[in-house]
């Protein structure tokens, strides 16, 4: 059996943040991740990041990724297993993991869980047709493997996600056809927006997918106005002649290895579906089980990063090595405060005040 | 359906191979995943599902969906999304829940 004294689950920034938390404590940590290069979702964001300074804003997600990989070598506390998938945890502190075909049992004393977010599917007729797309595969398709996911595509959902692949579309030489938001406003940042109005690809608000067309594949979309109770308006339809339709409707947590370990689930629609329940460092019912980014709840990257930090300190405070966990964990806390503040983090807020509870356990 | 240049990525690509998909040649290259092989070779269809028998693609492209389990060197139910290229892989659309002893 191989012997560790903290589990990080997810290479992702909050499992790489809580990676090298816990190292620089001298906590002997293992990492595993199911892709075949660290860093998460950052690995196929080609744009800058908004977020906070401290945390990279300003730097491309694929360059964070490589930084965050980059202290992780040059720590001799942290071995990390790629292309291995974290199966099951079990009560005697023994962590599955598949690695090249096989089964290997991992004994450690902490787990940290940063498995990150899927993306969400959508219901209309056609919606299983090859072509219909997460903006997540399409993201990896064009800027991991160099391949245009199709000739012309329609983008379902106009927050940030949906903007942004839309302008990364554009630069890969895909052609988009138009964006489409069910909501009457456009989620995403109005610089992203203006990007794409300048290129002339229309953002149709109030507007949503009412069916996909195609044999084997999609051929055509149509698209409809919806009124204010979301209910599609006959008459209004239009189509648009496009073989992708990219879906960015958002993300839900990815909580299954917390579910099957038992920790107490809570469904918070502001973070995006079935959260842990935990105490402010991170902390899950199951005392040495912690959580970090945006499997304890969507965020952004920047959050991942510091819960990820927070929860590698936590993690070690828990093993005895972190002397001065208060004040790392005040710093952590502080930069996070200054993160949700204001109008776009105020979901967020409403969403950790039921989630965050001395339920869990004390560390 | 390869993407030739672009204002900020270069692609780092292995060998050039040969696979099969349903017995006919194409050419892909070694360590991509083979969905993405398959998608530059303008293949979207990867399966057809068990009740509907309806066409079906990949959706998430990480190997958490399941949505492109395809039959490659007789093993069927296999992650194309994320399984790597190797030269002269036979790869075969998938219909149903893949049969364990379609390598006999
Ligand atoms: C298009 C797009 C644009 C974005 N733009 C921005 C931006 O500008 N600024 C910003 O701050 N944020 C942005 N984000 C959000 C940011 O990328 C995410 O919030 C962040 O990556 C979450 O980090 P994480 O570590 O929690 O999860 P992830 O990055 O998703 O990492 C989780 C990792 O865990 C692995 N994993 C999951 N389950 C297992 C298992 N059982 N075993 C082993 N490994 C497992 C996954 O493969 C993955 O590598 C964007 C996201 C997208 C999709």
């Amino acid at each position: 059996m191989f012997r560790t004294e903290l589990a990080v689950v997810g290479a992702g920034p909050a499992g790489l943040s809580a990676a090298l938390a816990a190292s620089e404590c001298g906590v002997d940590t293992l990492i595993v991740d199911n892709g075949s290069t660290p860093g998460g979702q950052l690995v196929k964001q080609t744009h800058k990041f908004f977020g906070s300074k401290a945390e990279h804003a300003g730097t491309r997600g694929i360059h964070i990724a490589r930084l965050l990989a980059g202290e992780l070598q040059r720590s001799p506390q942290v071995e990390y297993w790629s292309e291995s998938t974290a199966l099951g945890y079990y009560e005697d502190q023994v962590l599955l993991v598949e690695r090249e075909g096989r089964a290997h049992a991992v004994h450690c004393d902490a787990l940290v869980v940063a498995t990150g977010a899927a993306e969400r599917h959508m219901v209309f007729p056609g919606n299983d047709l090859p072509g219909v797309y997460g903006a997540g595969a399409v993201q990896t398709l064009m800027n991991v493997h160099g391949v245009k996911p199709g000739e012309r595509v329609l983008i379902v959902g106009a927050g940030n996600i949906g903007l942004i692949v839309s302008y990364q579309l554009l630069q890969a030489g895909v052609r988009v056809a138009a964006v489409v938001e069910a909501s009457r406003y456009i989620g995403g940042y109005a610089v992203h927006a203006s990007k794409l109005r300048r290129l002339s690809v229309p953002i149709l608000t109030s507007h949503t997918v009412k069916e996909a067309h195609g044999h084997e594949q999609v051929e055509r979309a149509t698209v409809w106005q919806i009124d204010e109770t979301f209910t599609g308006v006959p008459g209004t339809e239009i189509e648009f002649e496009v073989d992708v339709i990219c879906l960015a409707v958002g993300l839900s947590p990815v909580t299954d290895l917390l579910c099957q370990i038992g920790c107490k689930m809570k469904y918070v629609p502001e973070l995006g579906g079935y959260v842990p329940i935990r105490n402010e460092n991170m902390q899950t019912t199951r005392s040495e089980v912690f959580v970090a980014g945006d499997a304890s709840g969507v965020e952004e990257g920047s959050s991942a990063m510091l819960t990820g930090r927070l929860a590698g300190y936590a993690a070690a405070a828990y093993l005895g090595k972190c002397p001065d966990f208060q004040n790392k964990r005040a710093e952590c806390q502080r930069a996070l405060d200054a993160l949700r503040a204001g109008p776009s983090g105020q979901k967020v807020r409403a969403g950790l005040s039921v989630v965050v509870s001395m339920e869990a356990g004390t560390c | 359906m390869r993407i030739e240049r672009h204002p900020i990525l270069t692609f780092t690509k292995g060998a050039k191979v040969q696979f099969y998909f349903e017995g006919e040649p194409l050419e892909g290259y070694e360590g991509e995943p083979i969905a993405a092989a398959l998608h530059a070779a303008g293949i979207r269809c990867l399966r057809h599902s068990p009740v509907r028998n309806r066409p079906r693609g990949f959706f998430c492209a990480i190997g958490n969906c399941s949505s492109c389990l395809m039959v490659v060197d007789g093993v069927p139910n296999v992650r194309v999304c994320v399984e790597k290229l190797r030269a002269g892989m036979d790869v075969r659309r998938q219909k149903g829940k893949g049969d364990l002893n379609v390598s006999d």
